[in-house]
């Protein structure tokens, strides 16, 4: 039996605007064990990124509790919790938020920046790790304007990977990009998977969903699914299959 | 190693937008440079106020008739006639602290030699008086205190006076000229001293023995003046005292009467100048340290826009681990790298245009160290000050609030 990631109970978070409050989450509960890929899909306005940046410790829930490891969140003060993100999780935004004029490598290398343990020497080789593990190894010079969305995503991705995250939260990682580009993104997280790391993707394709080992669907702040995937569908195969670009 | 991290997250953020820190610098290099120059200008003139006055003999005391300030009208010093040769003779035997002393009476006339005349002054001395006014003799020789006690008409000329009555290069030395037609025989000629920082020329004087000035040419029996010389310059405030307190008893004044004479040392009109060129000075560093000020406000108004436009950036670093502590740190990092970069260029800017001052203009300066130690000091503190407000303002963000923001 492998250990709980990630353990949400009642989860809910109520925005403020003027005088109205808006429920985006209203009493979600789940688990994501180890080496789970899990989908959370849902229509815009559904909760999805709000439970998303929840999970990633970027934003508080109103009430209920959420574990990383067995440890509760909430009791967590604000450094720590940027601890948490800089050593445990990787996020991957849908607009990837590169640092601008800066090479793939120095992105990849800034979460380890915020960890002194790690010497410049480590940074850099865990940095070109990283961006051999997607590909890129070749254009760690270049800066994001010099790269496709793929790649720039691909960057985004070895960022995440780079402090080595017992999670990885990707937010409509897949949302900016060609259904190829998208397979290409989604066959690396299968692959980051088969290797261990646990992935909570959201999402709001059915096709993306189904790369995934499980899924989950909000509508209006509930799960009003939650089902295991017994076919999961590889990303490479289906990518292999897509007709070939013309050059 | 968190801190050596943050200088080169900080240090990159300053070298990709050069053109904008560079603007930024513009005013603390502008306000540095200007308290650094406006400083060497005022200590610069300064000094060139005592190297003159220490040049018209540093440990001179001058007596002279009539009060300093007594009553609403006041004479000149020379119309009034309470000092006299007695004065100078007791002055000489009982005053301690005093090396060289001379009696002094002056008039202006007419130098003649043959066709070329000049409006000059004479000055009626004795031989001491080259020590007291520290001056040398550029040829001749200085007459003596026989030719003083028989008022011999002997004279020496200073470089004007020459430059006017012997145009055609002749050795003055040995001719005769006239001042106010009685003929004199010139037997020396005073160094060149130039114009002193009131802009009287030094040059343009004619000295000959007191006895025949007052005499043949002025028929007064009173004297303008007493100069004398200190045994050194810390004594110079002592000796005024004791020259004072001669006489007073000399001149037999009760203690509630004022002195009917000035005593004064070189060193209180030192003082008296260089207040002025200090209020001088104080003005130039209020107009210097405004620009500075302005500086530290640029400063400000660029790291809060930049806060503004980098709030996403923010986000991000938050989201892969910065702390509120490690944002703060990189913008007030930045800030403190902006100004003292800022400042060192300003300092040396401020140098430089000192030695074109200097070089090119002429006028004295004299850089001194407290000016660009408080210059710097001031810009560093500025970056810090000015740098924190946004600095905090960032860390403050919330990430999800940043990573949100456009």
């Amino acid at each position: 039996m492998s250990k709980e990631i990630i353990k949400i109970e009642d989860l809910t978070r109520e925005f403020t605007m003027g005088a109205e409050t808006v429920r985006a989450l209203r009493g979600v509960s789940f688990t994501v064990k180890e080496g789970e890929f899990v989908t959370i899909m849902g229509s815009s306005g559904s909760g999805k990124s709000t439970l998303l940046n929840i999970l990633g410790c970027l934003d508080n829930p109103t009430s209920g509790t959420y574990k990383i490891d067995g440890v509760e969140m909430k009791d967590l003060s604000k450094n720590q919790l940027a601890t948490i993100r800089n050593e445990k999780i990787g996020f991957i935004f849908q607009s990837y938020n590169l640092l601008a004029r800066t090479s793939a490598l120095e992105n990849v290398e800034l979460p380890l920046f915020y960890n002194s343990k790690v010497s410049s020497e480590v940074r850099r080789e865990s940095a070109l790790k990283a961006l051999k593990m997607v590909g890129l190894e070749e254009r760690m010079d270049h800066t994001p304007s010099q790269l496709s969305g793929g790649q720039q995503q691909r960057v985004a991705i070895a960022r995440s990977l780079v402090n080595n995250p017992v999670m990885i939260l990707a937010d409509e990682a897949t949302g900016n990009l060609d259904t190829r580009t998208a397979y290409e993104i989604m066959s690396i997280f299968q692959e980051l998977n088969e290797q261990g790391i646990t992935i909570v993707f959201v999402t709001h394709e059915p096709d993306i969903a189904t790369f995934s080992s499980r899924t989950i669907v909000l509508k209006d702040g509930n799960i009003i699914r939650d089902q295991k995937n017994d076919k999961v569908q590889s990303a490479a195969y289906e990518l292999a299959k897509l007709p070939k670009q013309d050059h | 190693m968190r801190l050596y991290n943050l200088l080169k997250i900080a240090f990159k953020a300053i070298v990709l937008n050069k053109t904008r820190t560079l603007l930024t610098m513009l005013g603390i290099i502008i306000g540095v440079a200007s308290v650094i120059a406006m400083l060497a200008i005022g200590e610069g003139s300064k000094e060139s106020i005592r190297a003159t006055i220490s040049s018209m003999g540093s440990n001179m005391i001058t007596i002279r008739p009539g009060a300093d300030d007594r009553g609403p009208a006041r004479g000149s010093g020379g119309d009034v006639q309470t000092l006299i040769l007695a004065d100078y003779e007791e002055i000489k035997e009982q005053a301690s602290l005093l090396s060289n002393i001379t009696p002094v009476v002056n008039g202006g006339g007419q130098v003649i030699n043959g066709s070329n005349n000049w409006p000059s002054t004479i000055f009626g001395v004795n031989p001491e008086y080259l020590e007291i006014k520290a001056v040398g003799l550029q040829s001749g020789s200085m007459f003596t205190d026989a030719e003083v006690k028989s008022a011999s008409k002997v004279a020496l000329i200073g470089q004007t006076v020459v430059e006017n009555v012997f145009p055609d290069g002749q050795d003055p030395v040995g001719q005769m000229i006239r001042f106010n037609n009685i003929p004199f025989k010139v037997i020396g000629v005073l160094e060149e001293k130039g114009e002193n920082t009131f802009g009287q020329d030094q040059d343009d004087v004619v000295i000959a023995p007191f006895t025949t000035v007052q005499k043949r040419i002025l028929a007064i029996d009173y004297l303008n003046q007493i100069m004398a010389s200190a045994v050194s310059e810390d004594d110079a405030t002592e000796a005024v005292e004791q020259v004072t307190e001669i006489l007073r008893k000399q001149h037999k004044l009760m203690d509630n009467e004022d002195d009917d004479f000035t005593v004064r040392s070189m060193e209180e009109l030192i003082s008296t100048f260089s207040s002025t060129s200090e209020m001088l000075t104080i003005l130039l560093v209020a107009v210097a340290g405004i620009s500075l000020l302005i500086g530290g406000i640029g400063i400000m108004n660029i790291m809060y826009v930049s806060v503004k436009e980098r709030t996403k950036e923010i986000g991000l670093r938050m989201a892969v681990g910065g702390k509120g502590a490690d944002i703060l740190m990189q913008f007030l990092i930045e800030a403190i790298l902006i100004s003292i970069t800022g400042g060192i260029i300003g300092v040396t800017l401020g140098l430089g245009s000192t030695i074109f001052i200097e070089k090119f203009l002429h006028w004295p300066t004299s850089v001194a160290l407290y000016s660009i130690i408080i210059s710097f000091a001031v810009c560093a503190i500025t970056g810090i000050f000015f740098g924190w407000y946004p600095a905090r303002k960032a860390s403050a963000l919330d990430p999800i609030t940043a990573l949100r923001y456009e």
